[in-house]
């Protein structure tokens, strides 16, 4: 039972066909012949399929690898052609809740292009404060290179008033990155009415294929390229473009745009029933992220305050690894919400910065809805997780000091 | 069973949960993080923080197919490990980590975090036995491979410990063994290399790490009779045997070379004679637990024949030893149980806060920390 679709999403039945009658055939889209030709319509259909679903103009679409590329060449790109027409151009405004795409590249321009970052402070929902920005441009416009906000948060769904903020840092003259991978098919997202400059897009986060993104660039924006070569994509990103990837990626962009209003209608609902079941069931647990307080509320032109399919909670007194196991082992598939790829589970990033103490952002635990889900999921859920939660409360924080006595206890040295 | 494997990333720990799997048991494979900071690729013979073990660890369980965790117990291992090796030294003892390590954390905290998960046992690579009489007592023995065996590094371990322990190399005749085991298998760890130096100390220089973090204070080296021949920079710098690096200018008087007999870091002094008083006849034990039920000379504080060992792969040294309660002001009721030993034939190479471990046999009976070593032909009481 998989409630994890913030990691990765089952592949639509559409993209595994565009990807599969893809894959048997071959022919280098750049190539002018016969099969370059017949590989060219089939990226630059997608290409007007997925600027349809993102509100761009097709030939703002570059295909990245995936979303992680998409936002380093975004945050490189934009700081160092700023940095290149402006040396004053140094500082990145930066949200502390980035996904690591984006905030590990921010770290290493710092480290080594000798740009200054500025965290922008984020409320306990994890809301960007506008006027923490205001006031850093009004004091720093002409030093600064770009701003960089995700739209949706992927731990805890958090969705930020990206066309606010966009019109903010546009009155100083300063580009915005957004990174919308989380957003994007889950949201009205809308590149144009946003106004962003520069928008990262992920292919398997939306029921396509892993492998595949892109980088939605404006046509009056100028990046300067990461990967250099053969001069694909605007001269931006070089390499071969991926005809099956970019075709199933975009089977599963208008599938996802499609059915857009009501699945997230339905997502949204089952969320709802999922955090009014965990607060029932463990009145201890805290959702964290922003609450809506009634079904469907926006405030924002449509935008909703939380992705539809998030529901992020802090279990008091466990380890969110030790929930993590049981609810496997009762079957439940759901994560921390941070990434331990490094194989050591850290206190989320993202929870820290909402004012969470280390401690607190230990018992964190997300489940995330999408379209395979059913409330049948939900119910499940909510049968194993009091049994699960009480088995790791007992488990305690892996920081305790242990009952155990052995030789060594009760010394001091 | 439910049994919860301990990965490390190494062949040994990937062979016994393997064995623990087709032993019918329900295993799962954790790897505990016991660093904040790891270092991407393993380096040396350090052996078992850094990503690329945990990775290993991650793909073992996958060909054995069982599930895989990562549990973060880098904040335990900081406080019960890391910084009691420091403190020990900087008390002028000289600890195993490794043992405190089996102690505290992964039958301490990792064992109890496992049995309030639903686990009903740990299971690690370590070479030694554990054998389960008819009324469920657990008694800790020699593994069959003597070179390997581990016996002495567990030999902290409890009854209620060992009652949780599994030890699936126990029987294995060689290390090589294991190795064809794994390579059988499909394990790709089957040739990495062993591990041996500290963990936590990168580059395995433990004086020049410990320098780092223990402030040396100027001190006398003094005689075994007290008498003050010469300064130090620092008491904690030194360890009992070292010959080295004492700088005293002038020989002895009988012209042979002197020897750190002893380090009193609470006078800042540090005590050298001839290289025979670091023969040791005597030692006291603190700190003491049995592995298993305690042998009935315990309670009745009568004599009892055992061997002795003080370090992981040193020599047993066959001894008397005997329980004595001795009078304490730090101890609990005023009264300090002491393991006292009194060997047969000298021992070299020991230092308070090392470990003896007692046997008799294969079995193992427990261990103290050793609190003083002595020659019996020099009374310590005459440096003051």
């Amino acid at each position: 039972m998989y409630l994890d679709h913030a990691a990765t999403t089952p592949l639509s039945a559409s993209a595994l066909a565009a990807l599969t009658s893809e894959l048997s055939r071959s022919g280098n889209p750049s190539s002018l012949h016969g099969s370059g030709r017949r590989a060219r319509m089939v990226v630059e259909d997608s290409r007007e399929a997925l600027a349809a679903a993102a509100g761009c103009h097709p030939s703002e679409i570059i295909f990245t690898s995936g979303g992680t590329e998409a936002d380093n060449l975004a945050v490189k790109g934009l700081y160092w052609s700023r940095r290149d027409a402006d040396p004053r151009r140094t500082r990145i405004l930066c949200s502390p809740i980035e996904h690591h795409a984006v905030l590990d590249t921010v770290q290493w321009l710092e480290k080594h292009e000798g740009a200054t970052v500025v965290w922008l402070p984020v409320d306990h929902e994890g809301v960007v404060s506008e006027e923490a920005i205001r006031a850093e441009l009004a004091a720093h416009a002409d030093s600064t290179a770009l701003l960089t906000v995700m739209w949706a948060n992927n731990e805890v769904g958090t969705v930020q008033d990206i066309p606010a903020i966009t019109a903010l840092a546009h009155e100083y003259g300063v580009p915005v990155h957004t990174d919308a991978v989380q957003a994007f098919g889950s949201l009205p997202v809308n590149f144009r009415a946003a106004g962003v400059d520069t928008m990262a897009i992920s292919g398997h986060k939306i029921g396509g294929p892993v492998g595949v993104g892109a980088l939605v660039v404006g046509r009056a924006v100028k990046l300067t390229p990461v990967m250099h070569g053969g001069g694909q994509e605007r001269d931006i990103r070089s390499g071969t473009l991926d005809t099956p990837g970019i075709a199933a990626f975009a089977a599963a962009a208008r599938e996802a745009t499609e059915n857009l209003p009501a699945e997230s209608a339905r997502l949204r609902q089952l969320r709802d029933t999922l955090i009014a079941g965990v607060e029932r069931e463990i009145p201890d647990a805290v959702l964290r992220g922003a609450r809506e307080e009634q079904s469907g509320d926006t405030d924002r032109q449509g935008m909703p305050r939380r992705l539809p399919g998030n529901a992020h909670f802090t279990f008091p007194g466990c380890e969110g690894d030790s929930l993590l196991f049981l609810l496997d082992l009762a079957g439940v598939e759901s994560s921390t919400g941070s990434a331990c790829t490094a194989g050591v589970p850290r206190p989320s990033h993202v929870l820290l910065a909402m004012g969470l103490s280390e401690t607190e952002a230990r018992g964190a635990q997300r489940f995330s809805l999408g379209h395979t889900t059913t409330s049948a999921d939900v119910d499940t859920l909510l049968n194993a997780l009091p049994g699960a939660y009480e088995r790791a409360k007992k488990a305690g924080m892996a920081s305790h000091v242990s009952s155990i006595q052995t030789a060594g206890t009760g010394f001091t040295s | 069973m439910k049994v919860l494997a301990a990965m490390s990333g190494g062949v040994d720990s990937a062979v016994a949960a393997a064995r623990a799997v087709e032993a019918g048991h329900d295993v799962v494979g954790v790897h505990l993080a016991l660093s904040r900071m790891p270092g991407t690729l393993r380096t040396g013979s350090r052996g078992c923080c850094t990503i690329e073990d945990s990775r290993d660890a991650w793909r073992a369980c996958d060909i054995l197919g069982i599930p895989y965790y990562v549990w973060d117990f880098s904040e335990r291992f900081k406080e019960d490990v890391v910084d009691d090796f420091i403190a020990e030294y900087a008390a002028g003892r000289t600890p195993n980590p490794c043992m405190r390590c089996n102690e505290r954390i992964k039958f301490a905290a990792l064992l109890e975090k496992a049995l309030a998960l639903g686990f009903d046992a740990v299971c690690t690579g370590h070479y030694a036995k554990v054998i389960t009489d008819a009324d469920g007592n657990p008694e800790l023995h020699r593994a069959a491979d003597w070179a390997k065996d581990q016996s002495y590094v567990l030999g902290v371990l409890t009854h209620e410990q060992l009652k949780h322990s599994m030890f699936p190399l126990a029987e294995t005749p060689s290390k090589a063994e294991v190795r064809a085991e794994a390579e059988r298998r499909g394990l790709s760890v089957a040739n990495k290399p062993d591990s041996h130096d500290i963990c936590f100390i990168p580059d395995g220089d433990t004086r020049g790490w410990l320098e780092e973090r223990i402030d040396l204070t100027e001190g006398d080296i003094v005689d075994s009779s007290g008498e003050k021949i010469g300064t130090h920079p620092g008491a904690n710098a030194f360890t009992v045997g070292q010959r080295k690096g004492l700088k005293l200018g002038r020989p002895a008087d009988d012209g042979k070379p002197r020897f750190v007999l002893e380090i009193r870091p609470k006078e800042n002094k540090v005590v050298v004679g001839p290289e025979k008083l670091l023969n040791i006849d005597q030692m006291r034990g603190i700190k003491i637990s049995w592995a298993g039920l305690p042998i009935p000379e315990i309670a009745a504080r009568t004599q009892f024949d055992c061997m002795v060992q003080v370090r992981a792969h040193g020599d047993p040294v066959a001894a008397r030893g005997w329980m004595e309660d001795v009078a304490s002001e730090e101890a609990e009721g005023g009264i300090r149980e002491e393991l006292v030993v009194r060997l047969n034939e000298p021992m070299r190479g020991v230092a308070p806060g090392q470990s003896m471990v007692v046997y008799q046999g294969t079995r193992v009976l427990g261990q103290a920390t050793i609190d003083s070593a002595r020659s019996l032909e020099w009374d310590p009481a005459a440096v003051s």
